[in-house]
């Protein structure tokens, strides 16, 4: 594999699913420590509408009022979530599935109502996301790394992904005390006086914005994936939750590295034409690391806790 | 029967029996608190349906034959069951990131083996993909038969498995102790949610079906507190949402199947949310008013029997409607009355709030019971004894 094939075909691409992966994963750790690791999960299916809607009052394609809708999307679900459960006295799992379903299946018929055939949008795009097609044209080789004029003409989804990541790795720096004391003893973390309420707001909203970023980019099953596979895997590895952390970012590069290289060159080794979708063997991929990790793990079992059923 | 073909009748029947056996099998996962857990076995049939299409080619046979799809899903929905129920018992990861982690890696790999299948070259494999939102558009007649009669056999278990379900759903250590099985009978509740998904497969779609297993419940759930009701409603629902969406998509071009199911299901819960007489909003809403109402008044007439100014309007303004002031807040005739008989209570109250032997009945007190609701009139009298005579008069 020379440079010259490479760097325009497959960098790009590579790059935005490690940078996906971390920014699903680092919120991700929390989430699956304050068992709300399914809120990616919710996100990435209530997106969808918020998509679609941004698309029809605009009537383009392009970036920002499609993120604007899936923002504003997320937070109606999740306020909707929030006034179901309280207002219907519902458990948090059946309100979240009330609402999540409802606003894909409300997403999909607004998709088909409206004539979207002649654009790129549809459903198997939501799920899958185009990764494979995140090339980076101006490149000529390695050299065009140094090169400012082919860098200008890098994806704009690699740059928007690279800021979000950053974003995410910030705040996550950033507020790491009153995070990890509010994850882990909610009430020590309430009496010494931290906002509790808007910490774990906080951490839902960092999650959303990885969520629609990602989901641009990558598709939502990237997403969903990343949200809790690596910090499961690393959950198993590490009783430190720093150690954790560390795993979990390691555990999501190294999907989107092996998935990638797995989906586009793999068939290719065993004889086919044909690479196969690099979204699912992402989080496939994934999925397996978690699996090592289950049988593996250091720090994988239920020490002190109840036995359940 | 409203302009519908046969098929389109078929397909209404088979959507109606998919709804009722979602919702009646969706009322035990939950009241067991599990209604996530359809998430994964669902989004676990994609790979299903791949190997089972790539098996049929493999075989030479058609591969879009529905049985066979069918039979696939479900042997991956019960590994993805599997690897749920093995995660969260044999490792320390709860229950969601479990869930999450098998619906997201079993989703991703039927990603990949379907795009297997399209570089394969083999003929009429575009059918899969409805496999993701459900459709009734080209469903041949036997799928038909299929998906109704898979829906009424599930039907069928569910009623049989009914009782232990319960038993287990509300109390699974009192299931332990009268000697029930319980892990036999949660995978039982579990292979019913697995039947319902395959069978809904073709109508639904993977990813909307778990609306059908938890909205109707949830808003049953609204109107009675029984068990055996709220499963009876949660089959209504269900049903009535599979049939109408059936119709109403097949009545106009661009209606998916399963969105509009799922749709019509929604309202149910609406309705339910807002309307129903016990957990309603709109009856909470008009509880709280009520209580208000009783807690202004109550203290507008202790103020009045005491002399006091009121300066609260709407306390002014309900003393008014009641007949118990006049608009610039002094007492009318009936008011005095009634301000007296509530000075007079709430002394009393105090007495006994201060007598150690009705301890119990003190922790009543909440400023608006009526001593009488809860003393007899020998106790009341033992009470005013307590008063003096200036206030008995």
């Amino acid at each position: 594999m020379s440079g010259a094939e490479f760097v325009p075909l497959s960098l790009p691409a590579i790059l935005i699913g490690v940078l996906a992966a971390i920014a699903c994963a680092l919120p991700g750790n929390f989430l699956v420590l304050r068992r709300q690791a399914l809120i990616g999960d919710a996100i990435s299916h209530v997106v969808l509408p918020g998509i679609v809607v941004g698309f029809l009052i605009t009537g383009t394609v392009s970036t920002w009022p499609m993120m604007l809708g899936a923002g504003g999307a997320a937070v109606l679900a999740v306020v909707l979530i929030e006034g179901i459960r309280r207002l219907g006295r519902i458990e948090p799992g059946a309100a979240m599935g009330v609402v999540f379903t409802t606003m894909f299946a409300a997403g999909v018929l607004l998709l088909e109502q409206s004539d979207t055939s002649s654009v790129h949008l549809d459903v198997q795009h939501a799920l899958y996301g185009n990764l494979e097609s995140l090339i980076w044209l101006d490149a000529i080789g390695w050299s065009s790394l140094f090169d400012p004029e082919a860098l200008a003409g890098l994806p704009p989804e690699l740059i928007r992904m690279a800021f979000v990541a950053a974003v995410v790795s910030l705040a996550t720096w950033l507020f790491w005390r009153p995070l990890k004391l509010s994850t882990f003893d909610e009430g020590f973390a309430r009496t010494i006086g931290l906002p509790v309420t808007a910490i774990g707001m906080g951490l839902v909203i960092v999650a959303a914005i990885a969520a629609v970023a990602s989901f641009d980019a990558v598709g939502s099953i990237i997403v969903i994936a990343m949200f809790i596979c690596p910090p499961a895997a690393a959950r198993l590895m590490t009783n430190r939750l720093e150690h954790q952390v560390a795993w979990s970012v390691v555990f999501a590069s190294l999907s989107a590295v092996l998935g990638y290289v797995l989906a586009g060159y793999g068939p290719l080794w065993l004889g086919f034409a044909n690479s196969v979708s690099a979204a699912g063997m992402i989080a496939t991929i994934s999925g397996i690391i978690l699996g090592l990790a289950a049988f593996f793990g250091p720090c994988r079992d239920r020490i002190g806790a109840p036995v359940e059923g | 029967m409203l302009g519908l073909g046969y098929n389109a009748l078929l397909v209404a029947t088979g959507a109606a029996l998919l709804g009722i056996a979602a919702g009646v099998t969706g009322t035990f996962l939950f009241l067991r608190k599990r209604s996530l857990v359809s998430d994964a076995i669902s989004h676990a049939t994609l790979p299903g349906v791949a190997l089972g299409f790539l098996v049929m080619v493999a075989f030479g046979g058609d591969g879009r034959a529905l049985p066979g799809l069918l039979l696939g899903s479900a042997v991956t929905a019960w590994a993805g069951l599997l690897c749920v129920s093995w995660l969260t018992r044999r490792t320390r990861l709860a229950e969601d990131a479990a869930i999450g982690a098998v619906l997201s890696v079993f989703f991703g790999l039927g990603i990949v083996l379907l795009t297997v299948i399209q570089s394969l070259n083999v003929g009429r494999q575009a059918g899969l993909e409805s496999f993701l939102l459900g459709s009734t558009a080209g469903m041949l007649f036997s799928d038909a038969v299929v998906i109704a009669v898979g829906g009424a056999l599930t039907l069928a278990l569910v009623v049989l498995l009914r009782r232990p379900m319960l038993m287990v759903a509300f109390d699974p250590e009192y299931a332990a102790a009268s000697g029930r099985d319980v892990r036999r009978i949660d995978l039982a509740m579990m292979g019913l949610v697995m039947a319902v998904t395959v069978v809904g497969l073709k109508i639904v779609g993977l990813i909307l079906i778990v609306a059908l297993l938890i909205i109707p419940p949830v808003a049953a759930r609204f109107w009675t507190d029984r068990a055996d009701r709220v499963v009876l409603l949660a089959g209504l629902f269900g049903g009535v949402s599979g049939f109408a969406g059936a119709v109403v998509s097949a009545s106009a071009p661009n209606l998916p199947t399963g969105p509009i199911i799922v749709l019509a299901s929604f309202v149910f819960f609406a309705l339910s949310l807002f309307l129903s007489p016990k957990r309603g909003v709109l009856a909470t809403y008009l509880n709280h008013r009520h209580y208000q109402r009783r807690v202004h008044i109550r203290q507008g007439l202790l103020a009045l029997a005491q002399g006091q100014p009121i300066y609260e309007r709407l306390t002014v303004r309900l003393l008014q409607g009641a007949g118990y002031a006049r608009p610039d807040g002094v007492a009318t005739e009936a008011g005095k009355v009634a301000a007296a008989k509530s000075l007079l209570d709430e002394r009393r109250w105090q007495l006994l709030r201060a007598d150690a032997d009705f301890e119990a009945t003190a922790a009543l007190y909440d400023g608006l019971r009526p001593l009488e609701t809860v003393l007899t009139p020998d106790q009341i009298a033992e009470i005013d004894r307590g008063l003096g005579p200036e206030a008995s008069a």
